[in-house]
């Protein structure tokens, strides 16, 4: 398997949310590079903005201000404005989404759900995908059942595989293990870990867990809507 | 890899109960509308078969008299009005006239009929001119009497099984106490014949006392000759009133006209209670599923991809409850003739409601149109879900 890789460039990326008459600055002028085929994670407490700068990095959510780069391509500021049908295309091409709540449809089997993206939208020689992640991340024996006759884990990696088969650029995992168990969010961050090391795919993962955020390349943290690089133990370079 | 239909149909299945339930409230529209449009077009078709079967064009009858055997039943077999027969020698020497024929309509009332008694017809007839008139009728069992002066009958088909005769049988006049031996029964013609007992002419008129007069004149005319003129002459005679059928139907077709509007207010409103249901499925499906349609767009679904997918489970919802609608209607089509005929103060023979192919297609191209048309506002609301407030839950919640 093999995928072009792309990074990702925020400069001074802000969001300000309106809760009621209240603004709530989620994202504050938040600043970094993620090169193409790094594993990344970020950390830190509830509220601190993460899944919301994970949304805006995966072009879920407009930023207030700030520029957002994907390849060099300014998908947000610069004077850009794409559409939310220029959006969705760049989501479909790029991005592959993992979340906590899995997001499984109920009524379509393991098998199904997989193959799911596939029928909006189909990269050129992904006519057997499903059925290779389905065996690469172990779940190939499930193929049939539906999402209520397996694990929390098996349907995360179903979801993972969902999330792969149009062989995406870059994998955002928003708490990808929030719904699991210590030994299956060490088996998902392994699965993860191993599709970064394998095919170089570029991976953003948002979790409060630090154990699995260092099984990362980088740690970046945030608390109170700003963003700081940590070091794999989990310091600011400058505690050092 | 898993098509739109198949993402559409299961998830129809989700909901079994609500979906089969709109499924029976279209099926039920469309039985509705195909039953009513098979009843416009089979209630004039009937109606065309019965007036030409008649084998004449224009009858003449004494002023006041009904002129066919059902308006004879309406009233309750009273109003009878006679003309003496003298009166054919005159009609007969017209140029446009081809051949005629006497006809004498009697009723009595038979206690045994129905659950409380009910009229029974007897037309007077002379086989030979009627035969001519008729040739369409063919005999199931026997042929016309052996003697015009005696008491034999020949039953239409419907006439002879409902009260289960065969040729040689013996029935009873009632109110008369006359017998007469079945010579003859009759195929089924699908017009009012079928009812009908046919006795001889000057049997008849012997029975009800009235030698020499007779209630209807049958006149059929020669090929392609207008009846304009002929009209007019027979005006001229004294105490007759001439009818047309083609004015018959035209009347009947006005009379029917306004229970023909009534019938099709029922069925567009049964169409409109569909409609909204359809709406109303579809709509509270989209709510419920907010979260999966803005996780298929976070998949790669396009706002027309939502749509489409609305649209399609619409379309198979309107598709299948069309078809179910349609095989209602053909296996119902005899119950909804019966109660037809029940509500109209005048049915012809044979079947009321026609339904071709023709009909058919109209019918379930209407149904998904319909269907279609009130899909297209929840796969609209569906289609401009956005990704992020369908994940986060806010707008469907």
């Amino acid at each position: 398997m093999s995928t072009q890789n792309a990074s990702m460039e925020a400069v001074n990326l802000t969001k300000i949310y309106s809760r009621g008459s209240e603004k709530v600055l989620s994202v504050n002028d938040v600043s970094f590079r993620i090169n193409a085929g790094e594993f990344v994670s970020i950390i830190g407490p509830s509220g601190a903005g993460k899944t919301t700068l994970v949304n805006l990095l995966g072009c879920l959510d407009n930023p207030t201000s700030g520029t957002l780069r994907l390849d060099g391509r300014s998908i947000f500021g610069d004077s850009q404005n794409l559409s939310e049908g220029e959006l969705t295309k760049i989501r479909r091409e790029t991005f592959g989404y993992i979340f906590q709540n899995f997001y499984l449809i109920p009524t379509l089997t393991v098998m199904e759900n997989v193959m799911l993206p596939l029928t909006f939208y189909r990269k050129a020689g992904t006519e057997n995908e499903s059925l290779r992640l389905l065996q690469l991340l172990g779940i190939d024996h499930r193929k049939d059942h539906l999402p209520s006759q397996i694990s929390g884990g098996e349907m995360q990696r179903v979801a993972i595989a969902r999330a792969m088969v149009n062989r995406p650029e870059i994998l955002l995992a928003d708490e990808p293990t929030g719904n699991l168990d210590t030994k299956r969010s060490a088996e998902i961050v392994q699965v993860l870990r191993e599709l970064n090391r394998s095919v170089g795919l570029t991976i953003i993962m948002v979790t409060h867990n630090q154990e699995l955020a260092r099984h990362a390349d980088r740690l970046l943290e945030m608390v109170d809507g700003r963003i700081r690089e940590l070091d794999l133990s989990g310091h600011a370079p400058s505690e050092e | 890899m898993i098509t739109k239909f198949q993402i559409a149909y299961k998830n129809l299945l989700r909901k079994k109960i609500r979906s089969l339930l709109t499924l029976i409230s279209i099926a039920l529209s469309s039985w509705v509308l195909i039953s009513l449009l098979g009843f416009n077009q089979g209630y004039e078709a009937s109606l065309n078969k019965d007036i030409d079967n008649m084998g004449f064009q224009l009858m003449i009858m004494a002023k006041g008299c009904p002129y066919e055997a059902a308006t004879l039943m309406l009233k309750g077999g009273t109003g009878l009005r006679y003309m003496d027969e003298s009166i054919m020698k005159d009609i007969v020497r017209e140029p446009e006239v081809d051949r005629i024929t006497p006809i004498m309509m009697s009723a009595v009332f038979d206690p045994n009929k129905g659950e409380s008694g009910g009229i029974s017809a007897y037309f007077g007839v002379e086989p030979k001119s009627f035969a001519q008139m008729k040739p369409f009728l063919k005999f199931k069992q026997g042929d016309w009497f052996t003697d015009e002066n005696g008491y034999e009958t020949v039953m239409g088909f419907e006439a002879a099984e409902l009260e289960q005769r065969e040729v040689g049988d013996v029935i009873l006049m009632p109110e008369k106490n006359v017998q007469f031996k079945v010579v003859g029964i009759l195929e089924r013609t699908g017009t009012q014949d079928d009812g009908t007992i046919f006795v001889p002419l000057q049997t008849l008129q012997k029975i009800f006392h009235r030698t020499n007069e007779i209630t209807t004149i049958g006149i059929k005319l020669k090929k392609g000759v207008s009846s304009v003129r002929l009209e007019e002459q027979l005006y001229k005679l004294p105490d007759v009133q001439i009818v047309s059928l083609e004015q018959v139907k035209d009347t009947i077709m006005k009379l029917i006209s306004t229970a023909k509007i009534m019938v099709l207010s029922i069925a567009v409103i049964a169409i409109l209670i569909a409609m909204v249901g359809v709406i109303n499925t579809i709509l509270t499906s989209v709510w419920e599923r907010f979260q999966e349609i803005g996780i298929l767009k976070t998949v790669g679904a396009m706002p027309w991809d939502i749509f489409e997918l609305i649209w399609i489970e619409t379309l198979i919802l309107c598709t299948t409850g069309g078809i179910l609608g349609i095989l209602l209607a053909f296996i119902l089509a005899g119950l909804t003739d019966m109660a037809m005929r029940f509500l109209l103060p005048y049915a012809p023979g044979g079947g009321l409601v026609l339904i071709d192919l023709k009909l058919v297609v109209i019918t379930l191209a209407g149904i998904i149109a319909i269907g279609l048309l009130s899909g297209i506002y929840p796969a609209w609301k569906a289609g401009r879900i956005r990704p992020l407030e369908a994940i986060r839950g806010e707008v469907g919640k």
